[in-house]
């Protein structure tokens, strides 16, 4: 598997810093009541998305979860519009019906945002489906936590891929908690890739760290745009934030919570590149600055939209 | 025309547009090497191969959302569910995933999909075998819901399914499978939405689908003996269902029926008749009376007694009859 470049190397730091940066405002006009409903940020996740996506074309398709902004960020889902969607407007892409848990754009190949824990993985397996169908080169990965594989969905649809070879890579994002559940008492195992032995299918766990992440996956959309079949690949991350955005989170201790804050996969990959002399230290404050300014931008953006009219509700519900 | 089964109708509907759109293929439980388990797609198999018959694992939430990824990456799939019953193992595929991608995700989608299941009763196969569901989907905005009563209409109306884009959950009856029929030789379509009236009449409208249409027309049969004219109308499509014709027909009987095979609460005659309650009251001459079977699962044993049949349905042509305002 061929290393970075320089220039993927500067951004993946990029984007991974447009995640967080991203999400921190989000949970800023979420506060201050901008929009609503529930949000769900990944902070402290950002590697696994980016390392991932960084193998993906446009033309490749995710499916992610309510913890998806991430992913739609890394697979290229142009902000301003994304912004929109979440701030409820009309211009967003899903033209203010999804919000953050169902935001999608198939033209980055962005399948959507699933509000059902493990509903996009048999969806994202379609989409592998159509692919090996139509003799296409094209790759779909789907996202999700290790609590989406106490679902059936997880298995039926490993199961069918690994019979049918399908092109797709699984993407557990193991962060310890399911909802407000430790991993402990819903898991019989440590290690989510032992249940790929069931489907006789290859898994590869990784740390939280974009390099390795990158590498990993190489291998596995690799594996899969060569018809070889499907790769379970574990990212084991930490949830630095509740379940939702405001999850008082009584039900781990504080200790647990410093602990998960104190890893840091943007801080530990920051002294990465100062060391491997790819960044100064000016050149991190400049990408933060940039990535801040399309960020405000995009708020700015989003504020200003218009929201649908109620008399838009039933609009091309069908075809 | 020719004299074919209900059965070969749906397979002659799946076969045709699979010939004419390289986009359409079936998957399911068994509908590869065994041809289905009623037969409906026997010889497509060998006809379409592994690639369009697509056996699965037990597993219909994972092969029926399965589907709505790859119709939402421009693939028309057919989805088999072996019984209605085990739909409810995919309802999160169908109510959350199939009906919602295209309005949720902002119309960016469409979803050609068509889940197709045989429902109701007459093989004596007990609570989890006989279900009729229809009500459920109907009551899901972003589904369609189609049931055909005779060869030349499933044929027709799953040929329209299959080439509509959005999802049609497509209710077959497994008491009709055997049935023959009049069908074109040639391509033709029955298109969703309309209804057809199956047998003209002027003193009560019976409003059903499937089975119970064929009941409706024995019970009409045994009254025009007593000299009374039943109109029989069939939806054939339950969601959108069509009110112009079934207005048409109360305006002209003023007395109103409706049949089907579902438990009779909260059923899809509940709808029409509170419709009709609303919106056209002052044509009804009578109370509306519901056909429906009894609240209570299929009984194995009590099956007969169970679903409703032409002496049901007769009774309620007079007991509207018996009754005005």
């Amino acid at each position: 598997m061929s290393k970075p470049t320089k220039e993927q190397l500067i951004e993946f730091f990029t984007m991974m810093v447009k995640i967080r940066k991203t999400e921190e405002k989000l949970m800023e006009v979420f506060s201050n009541g901008e929009i609503l409903g529930f949000l769900h940020v990944s902070i402290g996740q950002e590697a696994a998305p980016v390392g991932v996506c960084a193998h993906l074309n446009d033309s490749d398709y995710i499916s992610t979860t309510h913890r998806g902004h991430g992913h739609a960020i890394a697979k290229g889902i142009d902000l301003k519009y994304a912004m929109a969607e979440l701030f409820g407007k009309k211009e967003g892409f899903c033209m203010g019906r999804s919000g953050s848990m169902h935001l999608a754009d198939l033209r980055k190949g962005v399948m959507g945002a699933n509000g059902i824990v493990g509903g996009g993985i048999p969806i994202a397996t379609g989409a592998a489906f159509a692919a090996q169908y139509k003799h296409t080169d094209q790759v779909a990965v789907a996202t999700f936590g290790e609590g989406a594989t106490g679902e059936g969905a997880f298995h039926e649809a490993l199961n069918f891929a690994a019979i049918k070879k399908l092109p797709i890579v699984y993407l557990c994002e193991n962060n310890g908690w399911a909802e407000f559940s430790p991993q402990h008492v819903h898991m019989p195992i440590k290690d989510v890739i032992k249940r790929a032995a069931a489907y006789d299918m290859p898994a590869v766990q990784v740390g939280n760290d974009v390099i390795e992440i990158y590498e990993a996956a190489g291998e596995a959309v690799a594996r899969a745009r060569a018809g070889e079949g499907p790769t379970l690949l574990e990212v084991r991350s930490d949830r630095w934030y509740g379940h939702y955005v405001g999850d008082a989170q009584n039900y781990r201790g504080k200790e647990v919570v410093a602990a998960a804050m104190g890893k840091d996969c943007i801080v530990d990959y920051e002294k990465y590149l100062a060391k491997a002399k790819v960044l100064k230290k000016a050149d991190f404050a400049k990408i933060v600055e940039q990535v801040q300014a399309e960020i405000d931008e995009a708020v700015e953006f989003a504020r200003a939209c218009p929201f649908p009219e109620p008399s838009e509700m039933t609009d091309g519900l069908y075809a | 025309m020719k004299d074919i089964r209900y059965i070969f109708a749906v397979k002659e509907a799946m076969e045709e547009e699979m010939e004419r759109d390289e986009s359409v293929f079936l998957i399911g439980e068994d509908v590869g090497l065994a041809g289905g388990s009623f037969g409906a797609s026997r010889g497509l198999y060998d006809k379409f191969g592994a690639k369009r018959i697509v056996d699965t694992p037990i597993s219909e939430l994972g092969f029926t959302s399965l589907a709505a990824g790859a119709a939402s990456c421009g693939l028309r799939p057919i989805v088999e569910i072996m019984f209605m019953d085990f739909v409810t193992c995919c309802m999160d595929s169908i109510v959350n995933q199939i009906a919602k991608m295209r309005y949720m995700f902002g119309n960016q989608y469409v979803m050609p999909i068509v889940v197709r299941m045989p429902e109701g009763g007459g093989l004596n196969a007990g609570p989890q075998h006989s279900q009729c569901l229809e009500a459920w989907f109907a009551h899901v905005p972003g589904l369609k819901v189609v049931m055909g009563a005779t060869p030349y209409d499933v044929k027709g109306l799953l040929k329209a399914s299959i080439r509509d884009d959005n999802p049609v959950i497509f209710i077959e009856n497994k008491t009709l499978h055997a049935m023959k029929g009049a069908v074109p030789e040639e391509d033709y379509v029955v298109p969703l939405g309309k209804a057809d009236v199956k047998r003209e009449g002027s003193d009560v409208t019976i409003v059903t689908a499937s089975r119970l249409v064929h009941e409706s027309l024995k019970a009409a049969d045994a009254l025009a003996e007593d000299g009374i004219s039943v109109e029989v109308v069939d939806l054939m499509t339950i969601q959108p269902w069509d009110r112009e014709t079934v207005f048409n027909s109360i305006a002209k009987t003023h007395r109103l029926v409706t049949a089907h095979e579902a438990v009779k609460q909260f059923g899809f005659g509940a709808e029409i008749a509170a419709t009709v309650a609303e919106e056209i009251l002052d044509e009804l001459d009578a109370p509306i009376v519901r056909v429906g079977a009894p609240f209570a699962p299929a009984s194995y044993s009590l099956e007969k007694a169970y679903v409703p049949d032409a002496d049901d349905v007769k009774n309620a042509v007079m007991q509207t009859l018996e009754r005005s305002f």
